[in-house]
């Protein structure tokens, strides 16, 4: 599929990042005709990347970087969200529901991103990071005003 | 994310407007355990009418308030979620503990 556009983020661990993530992605996925309901997914599958390198990659330590990829194809957004923490011991175990680390979360964050996102895949190595990678299509094939032929 | 609290009788009225995300996380429950602490708050009634977004990281906020308040007997109640924060709350299995209320005056009416 031919690359129509792509960007690449990086900012600080902190969590005020997560929000500026999200809507930072969102405008980018709007190029595409996503419907208000997918972008509103769009955002919550790259809050949940986005905390997740926060809070169990990095454990809270501000001065860490994370990085998101985004690209565009004609109908197609693909995601990359990377951080170089701690990684995940056990993959099998972090993907199953509720599953947390910490009592006061619900351990849906991989729930989330697999439900409103396509092809949903976690890389991780112990001690070298997580690579979270997901992509989104706008299942239509509507031609936009002014490109009918 | 502002956040506006009510106590009515042993019921507290928490409307924030805004995002619930991990950036306003631990300030929200900060702000709603000391709250329930002060005024001895029986029950929960959270308005989400004016919130926009809502990730796992604002749900285990709101879990960990139930978890809270109904080891003490009491109740929470949600009201009014925007339809991308009920598919959210849905998903999550929240709306299986906590009863959905489409205004406070209804919720405020099943708390007795």
């Amino acid at each position: 599929m031919q690359l129509m556009n792509q960007m690449r983020l990086e900012f600080l661990s902190i969590p005020a990042n997560v929000a500026f993530a999200r809507v930072a992605v969102a405008a980018f996925a709007s190029q595409l005709d996503f419907t208000l309901a997918d972008l509103e997914e769009i955002k919550v599958a790259v809050s949940e990347a986005v905390g997740n390198a926060i809070i169990h990659g990095y454990g809270h330590v501000p001065d860490r970087l994370v990085r998101v990829y985004a690209a565009l194809t004609q109908d197609t957004l693909e995601l990359r969200i990377e951080d170089e923490g701690r990684g995940i011991e056990d993959i099998e175990k972090a993907l199953e529901p509720a599953f947390s680390t910490d009592a006061e979360r619900l351990g849906l964050g991989f729930v989330f991103m697999q439900s409103f996102m396509e092809n949903f895949r976690l890389e991780s190595k112990r001690g070298r990071g997580t690579t979270v990678i997901m992509s989104k299509s706008t299942g239509n094939n509507m031609v936009r005003a002014g490109e009918a032929t | 994310m502002l956040l506006d609290i009510e106590m009515k009788k042993d019921t507290l009225f928490v409307r924030p407007n805004g995002e619930l995300d991990l950036g306003v996380a631990d300030q929200l429950r900060r702000t709603l355990d000391e709250t329930i602490e002060k005024g001895q708050a029986k029950n929960l009634v959270i308005n989400l009418a004016k919130v926009s977004f809502v990730d796992s990281s604002g749900l285990g906020v709101l879990l960990g308030r139930y978890n809270r308040v109904s080891k003490n007997g009491g109740q929470v109640l949600i009201v009014s979620p925007q339809p991308q924060v009920r598919k959210v709350l849905d998903l999550s299995g929240l709306l299986r503990i906590m009863n959905e209320y489409p205004n406070e005056n209804e919720a405020l009416g099943k708390i007795g």
